[in-house]
């Protein structure tokens, strides 16, 4: 196969280079047993190649845009973040401790203060080396996951983050991701977070990108462990400008009574985003709720596809994902709920509701339910609607623009997402990035 | 104030007014009478802009100006308020930001600067209590969850902060109980005065015994086939509709 698709994308040579090159130099710098999960990744990547509309999960996002470009391995080596983009991604009055990452390197400040006990970070360069944590480094389970596989075999860097046992961070943590090139690069962190038993964190993520005039390939993988009677509140706010193209493969893998909650934000601007999030319940008695707001605009593809994957009895998802699409923006949403012939008494809700302002966007939203439990309780509903044209003109009457009330009216549709962040000032933040948004797109 | 003037409209090519006459003027409020399907709410949402209603002959001034060439949040900036008869719900629009949004565009329409916090804060409390709405819905999502009682309280009092020229109430009294309605009626009595305007649409003569109009107006048929005062409301309400429906047909047989 990949014979056929390998040497008319520029990008795949350049990563048979690259991979070529890291196993040359890894000797001595990387452990045996990565090394051969590197290899058996990259001997993967290789068979699958970069995926294409013939691949179901890749159906309604083409990449032959994308991949006509020609980009380079990204180097690993920490860049000073960019002061003004620092403060730009800050979240109102957040009281939070602060790491950067640019082009997924992190330079080992920290803001906020002293982070409290129990609660580490480490670069992932550093972590890997560390033989108590190098295991975690060396999943080789991708199975037809392009990009993971990818990122496997090539990964450098990224956050190392745990949390003790009976450990809880006072503050949250907000990482800032700044991706910026002034060449097209293609960077690959890898991330991995261990939550353990009975710690509590949370986690927000901001991407944005710089003033660079390169294109920037982002393929970040995270995995998250998040142990038993443990919990982790993540949100992530993707608002990365134009030139970016992010693939998000996020696998969080949950332990008895734990608790996960996901909230994505992906706003106007990257050509191309794609997360892939995947909550493994692998215990009993897990509770999961995933969030997620998308605004599209300009010729933008967002796709969201997520995966709830019930393995144990008596566990809880739930799942709300909503959708702008303006302009001709593309969105794709795919929520496959998977529940196992094990997992009785398990309870698991899917909603995808879409608002469609212009006629040239479009969007493609499937759930997937398979179910080989017979005592469960699940749902799921799809929904592409427009703007109502009696909320709008209600609005009108009473002297309101009709740009101003079609804001109101998104603000409104995405409301039911927003409200439920649990932190006012992120919740403030994310309200007003919508608005923001909002003013410069007509359908 | 207002000139209606050989209004005709359709929605969905359906002829609905055929030909409205009308004046209307500062300090007076009118009454609109008339069987279900004469055209009174049409009236009303052709008055408010709503799209899906084609005027196809005549015109309507509104101060001087032509109301039917504007787009309908510049006849709202204007001075004209339609109270719906069925007030949309609009969860995730919180009641008092809506307000806020829709003062101060017509503010900025006027040129004014927008109210402060604190004097916006204070016409709020002003207001509802002058028209007695429950400060626990001012801050609820616009409408959601709200009974039929508190929705058409809700646009009395969007009515009182908004302080439009010329208010036309579509059967606001529709779905209300007894209380409900003398709490509507006394605010829009409070509102009343000598530089504002109202048109009372409704079925029944009951509404018109709390808000006493000046003059009444029966419509049947997409016209307005008899006007007097007060003592037509009573009429109507002892003689029902039929007697006019009668007289209207005969009309139109000798002018053809």
């Amino acid at each position: 196969m990949s014979m056929i698709q390998g040497p008319a994308i520029p990008l795949y040579e350049e990563v048979v280079n690259g991979f070529n090159k890291l196993s040359a130099d890894a000797p001595g710098r990387e452990s045996s047993d990565l090394r051969r999960v590197r290899q058996s990744a990259f001997d993967k990547f290789k068979q699958l190649g970069f995926p294409t509309i013939k691949n179901e999960d890749w159906k309604y996002t083409n990449l032959t845009r994308f991949l006509k470009d020609e980009y380079t391995l990204g180097a690993g080596t920490p860049v000073a973040p960019d002061p003004a983009l620092v403060a730009a991604a800050a979240i109102g009055s957040l009281d939070c401790y602060q790491v950067v990452l640019v082009n997924g390197s992190w330079n080992g400040d920290i803001k906020g203060g002293a982070l409290p006990k129990g609660v580490q970070l480490l670069t992932v360069a550093a972590a890997r080396q560390d033989p108590a944590l190098s295991g975690y480094f060396e999943r080789a389970d991708w199975n037809n996951h392009h990009f993971a596989t990818l990122n496997t075999a090539l990964f450098t860097d990224g956050l190392f983050i745990r949390v003790d046992a009976g450990a809880a961070s006072d503050k949250p943590l907000h990482i800032v991701h700044i991706y910026t090139a002034d060449n097209n690069i293609l960077v690959q962190p890898r991330h991995v977070w261990v939550i353990n038993r009975n710690a509590e964190l949370s986690v927000i993520e901001t991407v944005v990108s710089g003033k660079g005039s390169g294109k920037v390939w982002v393929n970040s993988l995270s995995e998250i462990i998040v142990h038993t009677d443990a919990r982790l509140d993540h949100t992530v706010i993707q608002s990365a400008g134009s030139g970016v193209r992010l693939i998000q493969h996020t696998t969080v893998h949950q332990k008895k009574q734990s608790l996960y909650n996901n909230y994505t934000f992906t706003l106007p601007g990257a050509d191309l985003v794609r997360n892939d999030l995947q909550a493994r319940l692998e215990e009993d008695h897990t509770e999961t709720h995933l969030y997620g707001l998308y605004l599209a605009a300009g010729q933008q593809l967002i796709d969201n596809h997520t995966l709830v994957d019930h393995q144990k009895p008596s566990c809880f998802s739930n799942e709300l994902y909503k959708g702008v699409l303006l302009e001709q923006s593309t969105g794709v949403f795919n929520g496959k709920v998977y529940v196992h012939k094990d997992a009785q008494k398990t309870n698991a809700f899917q909603q995808n509701n879409n608002l469609v302002i212009s006629k040239k966007a479009t969007i493609d939203s499937k759930p997937e339910l398979e179910i080989f439990a017979d005592d469960v309780k699940c749902s799921h509903g799809s929904t592409v609607g427009q703007f109502s044209e009696d909320a709008l003109f209600y609005l009108r009457a009473r002297g309101i623009g009709e740009e101003t009330a079609k804001a109101l009216l998104i603000n409104a549709f995405a409301f039911d997402v927003t409200e439920k962040i649990k932190l006012p000032a992120v919740e403030t933040y994310i309200n007003e990035l919508i608005s923001h948004h909002i003013p410069v797109m007509h359908g | 104030m207002l000139i209606i003037k050989n209004l005709h409209a359709e929605v969905e090519e359906k002829q609905i007014l055929k030909g409205i006459n009308l004046t209307v003027n500062a300090g007076e409020v009118h009454a609109i009478m008339g069987p279900n399907g004469s055209g009174k709410s049409s009236l009303a949402s052709v008055l408010a802009g709503k799209e899906n209603y084609h005027v196809t002959e005549g015109e309507v001034l509104f101060q001087g100006k032509d109301l039917l060439e504007m787009k309908p949040e510049d006849r709202a900036r204007e001075g004209v308020f339609l109270a719906f008869q069925y007030p949309i719900e609009i969860p995730g629009v919180s009641n008092i930001n809506f307000l806020k949004t829709a003062l101060s565009e017509i503010r900025n329409y006027k040129n004014l600067p927008p109210l402060d916090a604190k004097e916006f804060l204070r016409l709020s409390r002003e207001k509802q209590k002058l028209v007695e709405f429950d400060a626990q819905l001012v801050n609820r999502s616009l409408n959601e969850g709200f009974s039929g009682g508190e929705k058409k309280r809700n646009e009395i009092f969007q009515l009182a902060m908004l302080e439009p020229a010329l208010s036309i109430l579509d059967e606001t009294d529709s779905g209300l109980d007894i209380d409900a309605l003398r709490i509507v009626s006394k605010g829009v009595n409070k509102l009343r005065s000598s530089n504002n305007a109202f048109i009372i649409i409704t079925h029944y003569q009951r509404l018109l015994e709390y808000i006493v109009p000046d003059f009444v107006h029966v419509l049947y048929n997409g016209r307005i086939v008899r006007s007097g005062t007060k003592e037509l409301a009573l009429e109507l309400e002892e003689k029902g509709y039929d007697w006019l429906k009668e007289e209207a047909r005969e009309k139109e047989e000798t002018t053809i």
